[in-house]
């Protein structure tokens, strides 16, 4: 568990540096889990460190937005008279979403005859 | 009388407020309680247990004449720990990795079309309808998990509780509107639902797609990671348009 939390906080650290060293638009965690990403697809070791832990963290990842979310109360006035366009900018983004993902997938399997995904 | 004979209870939540103490324990509680509420609803989206536990926070919160910013001091220590899980998101994708492999030039293209759709029309729709550069900061990175879309959103200038917010409710709608739309649009193949169903509506959506089948569920996990990442690098780019 220590391991696997050292390894974690040092590519956050690595993420970090790079997003403000080269002043990236792109927030250091995220560089953090691109680096995590491809040392874990070059090393199956380090998977094995990380796995348990990790998949232990991320299972309960839910209740760590809370104290953000919570700060929706102080976002009282920066929302207010912006509701309903908020909610339709939401609702109608996420179907279209939802179409055009699946439907641009769909073509591509026929166009590249992948043979059937579900296999 | 009570007053004199014990001097010390009348000064205990003072005590207690100053520490980190009360917010820490209120967070857990109430994620604890919401997510009682949520095996009870036998795991429905509408019953978000994230949802939840924000509203029973706020509740108290409001009740007691506690501040945000006091909350906060207890509570950090918790929202410390999203920068370390943001990382961890690697684990499962890098476990996705033969799929990701075997189907790689199908999902780059629904990968592209789906994050960039997510972006420009919740963009596009709100910059219609009047909203602030604010509000669109906030709503634009909305399809990515909660962890990168906060940290994105502060980053252009957005409000990341106000993300979290709108990356929970795009959530719900995906999860509870995805089975419809399908049908309708004649989309029956499991991997193909799954994977828009991560795209657009990340852990929740996910979590619905584990509901219905193993498959579509690794294909809804394979989409939520992929759309993390690339919704970290193409909202600050195409969001600079708008802001």
């Amino acid at each position: 568990m220590i391991a696997t939390f050292a390894i974690l906080l040092l590519f956050q650290c690595a993420g970090e540096a790079i997003s403000f060293g080269f002043g990236l638009p792109v927030p250091g965690p995220v560089i953090g889990m691109l680096l995590l990403f491809a040392a874990l697809a070059a090393s199956a070791r380090l998977m094995a460190i990380v796995e348990t832990t990790g998949s232990e963290l991320l299972r309960h990842m839910s209740l760590l937005f809370v104290p953000a979310g919570v700060g929706i109360m102080t976002a009282g006035a920066a929302v207010s008279g912006h509701l309903l366009g908020l909610a339709l900018a939401l609702v109608g983004s996420t179907l279209l979403t939802l179409a055009v993902t699946a439907l641009v997938m769909r073509a591509a399997l026929r166009h590249t005859q992948a043979g059937n995904p579900d296999a | 009388m009570l007053d004199a004979a014990l001097p010390q209870w009348g000064r205990v939540w003072v005590y207690l407020a100053a520490s980190p103490l009360p917010g820490l324990t209120l967070t857990l509680s109430a994620y604890a309680v919401a997510h009682a509420i949520y095996a009870r609803s036998k795991f429905s989206p509408l019953a978000n247990p994230v949802a939840i536990a924000i509203a029973l926070v706020v509740a108290v919160l409001l009740a007691s004449g506690m501040s945000y910013h006091d909350y906060f001091a207890g509570a950090q220590f918790v929202h410390f720990l999203l920068g370390p899980a943001t990382v961890a998101l690697a684990i499962p994708l890098a476990r996705q990795l033969p799929r990701l492999r075997r189907l790689f030039l199908p999902l780059c293209c629904a990968l592209t079309a789906g994050c960039a759709t997510a972006i420009l029309a919740a963009v596009v729709i709100l910059d219609y309808l009047g909203g602030t550069a604010q509000l669109i900061a906030s709503i634009g990175p909305k399809s990515a998990s909660t962890p990168i879309a906060m940290a994105v959103s502060e980053k252009l200038g957005g409000l990341p509780a106000l993300t979290a917010v709108l990356v929970i409710a795009t959530g719900i709608v995906g999860a509870v509107a995805g089975r419809t739309l399908f049908n309708a649009l004649r989309i029956d193949s499991h991997a193909v639902r799954g994977f828009a169903l991560g795209v657009a509506s990340h852990g929740i959506g996910t979590a619905r797609a584990f509901q219905v089948s193993p498959e579509m569920g690794a294909f809804a996990g394979l989409g939520m990671g992929l759309n993390g990442m690339l919704t970290a690098v193409l909202a600050p780019w195409l969001l600079g348009y708008f802001l």
